[in-house]
Parts: structure tokens; sequence; C-alpha cells
């Protein structure tokens, strides 16, 4: 192939086209044009042209063609190969399929189907992963409004956020916390799997989308549940002991770009880095929050619907550094992509690879992470100085001993702690005491 | 958060017997764990013990819900149950009313269940009565109460209601945005009506 007779446009012609209304099939041809080019630099290239030359314009066009900020077309193309990346854009245009999960408290996946196929509902099994899952074609009714939804037999919930539930597989008996949990869909699943026993403890810190949440659990029939409106890291100061935690932390939502088109035009690096910095510090309150002595779990999941390494691996490996944890496999959801081991220069811990990311173009899901934590030890470092380990030695012939002992020494950490999240109390038992006389006005 | 008086607790339990009857004994003796009532910002929550000692230690002002919210206190210190109730209402309901697939949603939408939706009823209902209202296959939809006895019902023209709404699933849509926060006044209206209609009689 040594006649290629593509070349990138003069800087002339780049002006000339600035004028004109943007043309997408030229666009797109350009595009597939670099593509070609990039597979075989070597030598399919223009001689006058470096490979960072084809890569800017393959940025631009991209930019003109999906409507994207800059940054974002950048931060792709740094995460995926040219081409994956394309695919990811296109993909992130499609709508995924809509998609529901059987409450197993209430019913069964094979009776529910009769029931919604009666309705006039299309639908089939999610895939083999899933046991409760239900994707719908189409229907001939809200598929959001039918007598057994009403009635909590399913919830309308997206195929990603099965996952970090799968991977935190509560069991009955437990304490679970969810720490951001609206508008509930992981919370019913959660008590789904472990039968309404145990207990679960919801929190959002977002006080409008409670309403959904405590609406989504009194529907699906969920009786054993506290749903709090705590700032997730002021939680360990509240709860502790957890046999398990999920925290599906606040992210930029460049999964679901498909379901909030306007991500596109706003995202900038510093809504990354914001994002990134308040999930450092939920997933600490999150370690802190499990118990590592429980004895059927001692187990964190993290997850976010969002595709950058600084919000998902940089996270995990920052809580590997400052609490004594280790990754384990999600296992069930191997089908996933290992996560990235090292990104632009910053090599992560090794057993990162342990996490699992999905992407729209490869798996039909939203983009999402999930990371799978054990904790193993309640030392608030990252790991357990001599004495710690020789308690842990002691624990298991002279508790009360040890418990003394270990008490003394949170003691120490928390105390700055404490301080600061008495002020934040003290603010939000303000705005809840504005809401209530609200309340009263009202109903007055 | 704290324990109903004895006075709150009989309020509550003559408004629960009127549609469970004698079955409230299931709610309070149970064999798998310890169960109690809890008020909070005048809802009367209903859950495990265990589950309780875990929500006290929540800042009261931050605490949204827990285990299952019977309904609230009215200013003038009635009990009024809510649909989130019907999950335990449905366990143990005493008399049921089933109503034809044609107007299930006529019922979700908050319409009383006309003679001509009737599919099934409860023998020797009486009149009155807390009942609570199924679908034909067996899913519960709500509650409310019954306009005629089960003999009555029989001889009744088609057009004639036989259960006035009291709650239904369908509020989980409706009233998502006030739901568990403040009553609607329509609800106090059936109970008016049903009493006006009975003295017109």
């Amino acid at each position: 192939m040594g006649t290629d007779d593509f070349r990138l446009p003069t800087e002339e012609e780049l002006e000339e086209e600035a004028k004109r209304p943007p043309d997408s099939g030229m666009l797109q041809q350009r595009v597939q044009e670099i593509l070609r080019v990039l597979v075989n630099f070597k030598e399919r290239r223009a001689e006058n042209s470096s490979r960072a030359d084809y890569m800017s314009q393959l940025e631009k066009d991209l930019c003109a063609l999906h409507g994207y900020v800059p940054f974002l077309i950048q931060l792709f193309l740094q995460l995926f190969p040219p081409a994956e990346a394309i695919e990811f854009l296109e993909a992130s245009e499609r709508q995924r399929p809509v998609t529901l999960r059987t409450n197993t408290l209430k019913t069964r996946r094979k009776e529910l189907a009769t029931a919604l196929i009666a309705r006039g509902v299309n639908l089939d099994p999610i895939d083999r992963w899933s046991s409760v899952g239900l994707v719908v074609y189409d229907s001939s009714v809200p598929v959001g409004a039918t007598p057994e939804y009403l009635a909590g037999h399913y919830m309308l919930q997206s195929a990603s956020s099965f996952l970090p539930v799968m991977a935190l597989s509560a069991g009955e008996h437990e304490k679970v916390l969810d720490m951001c949990a609206s508008p509930g869909g992981k919370t019913t699943y959660i008590a789904a799997m472990m039968k309404n026993a145990g207990m679960i403890v919801s929190n959002d810190a977002n006080e409008k989308r409670l309403k959904s949440l405590v609406g989504n659990i009194q529907r699906m029939g969920v009786r054993n549940a506290v749903v709090t409106n705590y700032d997730g890291r002021l939680l360990p100061s509240v709860f502790s002991s957890f046999d398990r935690v999920l925290l599906d932390a606040p992210c930029s939502g460049l999964g679901v770009i498909s379901k909030d088109p306007t991500v596109r035009m706003q995202k900038d690096e510093g809504d990354i880095q914001r994002c990134s910095a308040l999930q450092k510090e939920l997933i600490l309150a999150a370690i802190d929050c499990v118990d590592a002595s429980s004895k059927t779990g001692g187990i964190i999941v993290y997850s976010t619907c969002t595709i950058t390494v600084e919000e998902n691996e940089a996270v995990i490996d920052y809580a590997l550094k400052k609490r004594h944890v280790k990754l384990l496999d999600t296992a069930g959801l191997d089908f996933g992509v290992p996560g990235y081991g090292r990104y632009r220069g910053k090599q992560f811990h090794p057993s990162v690879s342990l996490t699992r990311r999905f992407y729209p173009h490869v798996h039909n899901m939203d983009g999402f992470f999930v990371a799978k934590l054990k904790k193993l030890s309640n030392a608030k470092t990252a790991k357990p100085q001599e004495e710690a380990k020789e308690q842990a030695k002691k624990k298991s012939q002279g508790k009360a001993k040890v418990d003394e002992e270990e008490e003394d020494a949170e003691e120490g950490d928390g105390e700055e702690e404490e301080e600061e999240e008495e002020e934040e109390g003290q603010e939000e038992g303000e705005e809840g005491e504005e809401e209530e006389e609200e309340e009263e006005d009202e109903s007055q | 958060m704290r324990g109903l008086t004895e006075e709150e607790t009989k309020i509550v339990f003559e408004k629960l017997s009127t549609y469970i009857g004698r079955n409230i004994k299931h709610l309070i003796d149970r064999p798998d764990e310890e169960y109690c009532f809890r008020l909070q910002k005048e809802r009367v929550y209903y859950l495990s013990v265990a589950l309780a000692n875990k929500a006290q230690h929540a800042d009261k002002k931050l605490l949204v819900h827990m285990g299952t919210c019977f309904g609230k206190f009215t200013k003038s210190m009635k009990f009024r149950l809510h649909v989130t109730a019907l999950d335990y209402l449905a366990q143990f309901a005493k008399y049921k009313v089933w109503v034809k697939p044609s107007s299930e949603l006529s019922f979700v939408y908050g319409n009383n269940v006309l003679k001509a939706g009737l599919g099934r009823i409860t023998e020797n209902t009486p009149q009155h009565q807390g009942v609570v209202v199924y679908s034909m296959s067996d899913i519960p939809l709500g509650f409310g109460v019954t306009a005629r006895s089960t003999q009555d019902c029989r001889k009744l023209p088609a057009t004639d209601v036989v259960v006035f709404h009291q709650a239904d699933v369908g509020e989980y849509l409706r009233e998502e945005e006030t739901f568990g926060k403040k009553h609607k006044r329509d609800n106090s209206q059936p109970d008016n009506k049903r009493n006006k209609r009975v003295k017109s009689e």
C-alpha cells in the first residue's frame, strides 16, 4: 500500500472549512482515513506530517463530529486506542436497552415474565450472568406503571448497577451499609439477596433524592432497612462494625453519556479532580465503617459509573496505601475488562488488575467500574505495626483485652475528625429545623 | 425516635385490627425475631428491635426511614394507615376483595371498587369492614372499607360502590414527591362520604 493519496488538510483549507457549516459526512470520512493511516503509520503517512499532527486533527474532528469539549476527547484517546475510542463515542450516542430486575422478595423471574408478557411487554432474560434481570425490547404499556411495578415486583434498573451488588454478595443476617443509595436500586437488590433478614443502613447525602429512595424501599417491600441523610464522610462516627459496605460513589458520569448528553459539553479537568478527591475521602470512610474481624464479611465494594482512571484505579490505589486492605477477585463478573495497572506514567499496585471495567461498546451496558476490597485489620494505617499483628494473634485467645487496647489506639486518631464533624453536624441540624418549619406551614 | 405510649399503642392497634383482626398477635409475638413499634416525626414504624437499636445511633434529624412505615398520627391524634403498611396487612388480612383485571387500573388510580369490577369477596364480610384489595392474580393493590356486606353485594346494580378506596399502590407514583412527608387531605374524603351515605340511607 505505497500509493496513499490521503493527506492532512492544510491550514488554509481548515480556515476555509471553519467558515462553512460542519459537514458530518466529510468529517466522518476524514476520521476513517486518519484511522487507516494510524494503523500502518510507517507506510501510509504523508512524508511531512508527524503522528502528533494526525492525532491532533483526529481530536478536532471527533470534537466537531460528536459535540464534545476537547478535554474529554483527549481523555478518551488517552484511555483507548483511537479505533476503540471512536467505538466508545458511537456507543455513547445510542441508548442502552431498558432492563429491569425481578424483586425476589415478592415474585420469581418466570412468574414476572409471564405476567408482563400477558400485558403486552416483549422481553427476554438479560444474560447468563444474572438470574433476576430482564431486557425489555418493546412494550404496549408503560413499563414503569403496571400493577406489577406498583406492587413492587420489579425495579427498572440499568444492567450495570446489578454488578456492584453481585460483587458485594451480602448474606442473610449480615449488617450492610449502602453509602450512596438513591434511588434505591442497589439497596433493594441487597435486601432481596439477604431475604429481608439482617439489616441495611441506606444513606444518601442528597435530600432531594431521598424521596425516591424511601419510596422504592417501601414499594419493594424491604423491611430491614434504615434510611439516613448523612454526608458519607461522617458515617464512621455514627455507625460502625458493618460486615459489608457498598460505596457507589458520586462521579463525573462519563460512563452514562447516553443518559445525560449534557455531560459532553460541561466536564473539565477540575470536575474530575473534585470527584476524585471526594471519592478518596469516601472510600476511607467506607473502609472505616467495616469491621475487619467480621466472620462472614469485612468486604468493601467500590463502584462508579465513569471510566476515568483518576476516579477508579487511582482511588483504589490510594485506599491500598492508606488502609490495611487487599483487593479480591470480583467473582461472577469476570466478563469485565481488567483495570489499568498503570496510566500516564503512574504505576498502581499490581493487584489493581483485579478490578473490573465495563464499557458501552463492549458489553452494551453503561460504562462502569467495580472493585472488591477485603479489610485485613481495623488499624487506620496501611500496614499494622508489629504490635497490631501480635494483637491479632492474641485475639483468638483473649478477646476482651485486645478490644481495650484497640479502642485506645483509635481514640488518638479519631479526635481531629470528631471536631470537624461536630461543626458540620450543627449546620445540617439547622437546615433540618428549617425544613420542619416549612413542612408545618404547608400542612396548616 | 421513641416507643409508643399506651394510648398511642391502643389507637394504632385498634386501626390495625379493623383489617387483620386478631392476627395482630402475629405482629407482636414473632417466632423469628423480636419486633417493636417506634414513633418518629408523628410516623409509626414497625421494625425489629435489633434494627431499632442500630437506628438509635443516627441523629433524629437525619433519620429518614426505618423498617416499615405503618402510617402517621394526625394533629387530632387519629392514626391514618399508609399504603406502605400494605405488605403486612396483605400478609395477615382476614377479609379480602379481588378486583377484575378490567378495573385494576381504575382502583390504582384512586377510585372506589364498583360492583362491576368485583371479582371475588371473602364469604361473610360484614358492612364497613376493613378489607385488603387484590388483583385476580393475588397481587395486593391496596385497602379500603366495604360499603356492603357480602350478602348485599349479590343483588347490587353494577354501578354501585362495593369497596370505598382508602389507599392503593398507585400512590407510590402519584405521591412520590410528598410520600411519607405528609398526607394529602383528599384521603380523608372517602371516610366522610361514607358516613354521609350511611346516614342518608
